[in-house]
């Protein structure tokens, strides 16, 4: 474990809620986040990606490096292409038939967008939790054997269950009712019943599209202490509309916008640092605007 | 001040109390809701009218011929005839129709849904089957009589009647429930939710992984209810059949004739006993036998819809 938990900072009640209630501002005492030790290397690279929905350019010439091992949070006012950005690096824009993606985006040196390259194979190792919680209508054990199954998984699969559900901090919880089904859960446990899903695969990667929006402060806490601990053994890039989740619990933060030209609407990337110069000491004023809640 | 304080909201309160007691003036919101009630109360009524008048006119034979009247078969003396020659025609219709209409209407709705393009060609197909759904049932029994009826003398399965018998029947009542099938499966794969998909392609499952485990035990109940309604159409269908040459007269049940003897020969079902005994000069068969025949159709049919309730009910409480 490390010795710097994200919520050490936030202390009391009152940082629990200002999440939800506060305007969206961020002082410096709260960043608790982001001053990585740039020992991991870069696992996933996006250059220069662009992304398309038909005729529309919903994403220009976006270029982040994502480091090994390291949370890194993609922030920015709604609409700004973040999550759409978010869904090229394992393919799930691919979906979308009118989506088209230009640039590159390469993984351990691959180029995901490469020819016979499998969207199949690329979600396998780069897993995703979305932004509200989305467990099969199945049992728990199904939810989380499902991904195993179909992945010709062999070993024992009662272990893996068991595993899995222990590093979303969700076993304990759900240990004696496995063949209840999902949506008996609550909702912040339903979540973690996601993240387990997402590791049961062993992916190397985790993609989370706004994964706490949908729940409650106590729950959204909870999210935020088990992504610290994941990122031990994972990396975690995480699409938030929550400055202050950004702050807690990130390494690195891009702060994407909304770029208007020639009434051309399109996502952009404004900057992108450790986060904890991204939220003291930006170097661009839009950021600096944002994240002090002038606009957003 | 006091005083002054419990005055002022003495005032307030019967302003208040002004304002929020209804004036009782407007009759239009009554009106309306009148209107929708009478509406409810015509359509209602009508059914009931029709239901006593049929159980009433058909009460004689009930009480007289008890179960006899189901298990007999078809005759000319209006103390023995029964509709037991039809039932089994019209199960035997209802089975080709589920063996044919069904996979093929599925597989198609998965298709279309699932694996076709999002083009004008798809929204064609799409659109031509909704107006498929609304064509004239007489229409398909031309159908059935220039192409399904010669398939089947084609395929040696004519039989004494050269082609006019059940198996043309059931192919032309699986054509006609087809597109019926396809829209009740198209609606049901789309009201799955897309977070369902997206979560099943998150842990790396394959186009064919994710229909096979999770959109279609989701779509699964809307399925059913579809299919099983639509078997109360083929059951209740008379037009087509009367195209394709259904037997109105009377047969003789051959004694000891095969099964393959009997699928290719003459047959009859339920609907077809109503439309020929209405017609007989005996008076016996258009005053009470007919109507206890509709009787037998209209519990099958009940039967079968609350069969399609019953299975929607089972399959969504699974989770």
């Amino acid at each position: 474990m490390s010795d710097r938990s994200p919520n050490d900072a936030v202390s009391g009640e009152s940082a629990l809620f200002d999440g939800a209630a506060r305007a969206p501002e961020v002082d410096a005492a709260r960043v608790t986040g982001g001053s990585p030790d740039n020992t991991h290397d870069v696992i996933i690279s996006l250059e220069d990606v662009d992304v398309y929905y038909g005729d529309f350019h919903a994403v220009d010439s976006v270029s982040v490096p994502i480091r090994e091992k390291e949370i890194t949070a993609f922030i920015g006012p709604s609409g700004c292409g973040k999550s759409t950005v978010l869904r090229t690096i394992n393919r799930m824009n691919d979906l979308i038939p009118t989506a088209r993606v230009e640039g590159s985006v390469t993984y351990h040196g691959v180029d995901l967008y490469g020819g016979n390259v499998d969207p199949v194979q690329v979600r396998r190792h780069i897993g995703m939790v979305f932004q509200k919680p989305n467990p099969f209508p199945k049992s728990i054990y199904d939810n989380i054997s499902f991904g195993p199954k179909i992945a010709k998984y062999d070993g024992n699969m009662d272990d893996l269950v068991e595993e899995s559900l222990n590093r979303a901090a969700l076993w304990d919880e759900v240990k004696d009712k496995l063949d209840d089904s999902a949506y008996a859960l609550s909702g912040g446990q339903q979540q973690r019943l996601c993240i387990a899903r997402a590791i049961a695969t062993s992916p190397d990667v985790l993609l989370m599209d706004e994964p706490a929006s949908a729940l409650d402060p106590i729950a959204t806490l909870r999210i935020e202490e088990l992504m610290y601990e994941l990122k031990q053994d994972y990396t975690i890039i995480i699409v938030t509309h929550n400055m202050q989740q950004a702050a807690r619990v990130s390494d690195r933060t891009a702060f994407f916008n909304i770029d208007i030209q020639n009434g051309q609407r399109a996502g952009r990337l404004v900057e992108f640092s450790e986060t904890a110069t991204l939220f003291t000491t930006p170097s661009e004023k839009t950021t600096e605007d944002y994240i002090t809640g002038r606009f957003g | 001040m006091s005083i002054t304080t419990r005055s002022n909201k003495e005032a307030t309160r019967r302003e208040v109390d002004r304002a929020i007691r209804s004036g009782g003036g407007d009759w239009r919101p009554l009106a309306f809701q009148g209107l929708l009630l009478l509406a409810l109360i015509t359509s209602f009524g009508i059914l009931v009218v029709l239901l006593t008048d049929i159980v009433t006119n058909a009460w004689p034979t009930i009480q007289a011929r008890g179960f006899s009247f189901v298990t007999d078969g078809l005759s000319l003396n209006p103390e023995t005839a029964g509709v037991f020659t039809g039932i089994i025609g019209s199960v035997i219709i209802a089975s080709i129709v589920a063996l044919l209409a069904f996979p093929i209407g599925i597989s198609a709705a998965v298709y279309l849904e699932e694996y076709a393009p999002d083009n004008r060609r798809t929204r064609f197909v799409d659109t031509t089957v909704r107006n498929l759904a609304g064509v004239p049932s007489i229409v398909y029994g031309l159908l059935g009589l220039a192409m399904f009826v010669p398939l089947v003398r084609m395929i040696g399965l004519g039989g004494s009647t050269g082609g006019k018998n059940i198996l043309a029947a059931g192919i032309t009542m699986a054509a006609l429930v087809l597109p019926i099938v396809i829209i009740t499966s198209i609606e049901a794969i789309r009201s799955v939710p897309a977070t369902i998909r997206e979560a099943g392609f998150g842990v790396g499952a394959t186009q064919w992984e994710v229909i096979r485990s999770h959109v279609m035990p989701s779509a699964l109940p809307g399925i059913l209810t579809g299919t099983v309604l639509t078997l109360a159409r083929a059951f209740g269908e008379t037009a087509p059949l009367l195209v394709i040459g259904v037997a109105t007269g009377y047969f003789a049940p051959a004694g000891d004739a095969s099964i393959l003897d009997r699928l290719t020969g003459p047959y009859t079902a339920l609907p077809v006993i109503v439309f020929s005994w209405s017609r007989q000069t005996q008076a016996a068969f258009a005053d009470t036998l007919a109507p206890a025949a509709i009787v037998v159709l209209l519990i099958v049919l009940f039967l079968l819809n609350g069969a399609a309730i019953w299975l929607r009910n089972r399959a969504e409480k699974r989770w």
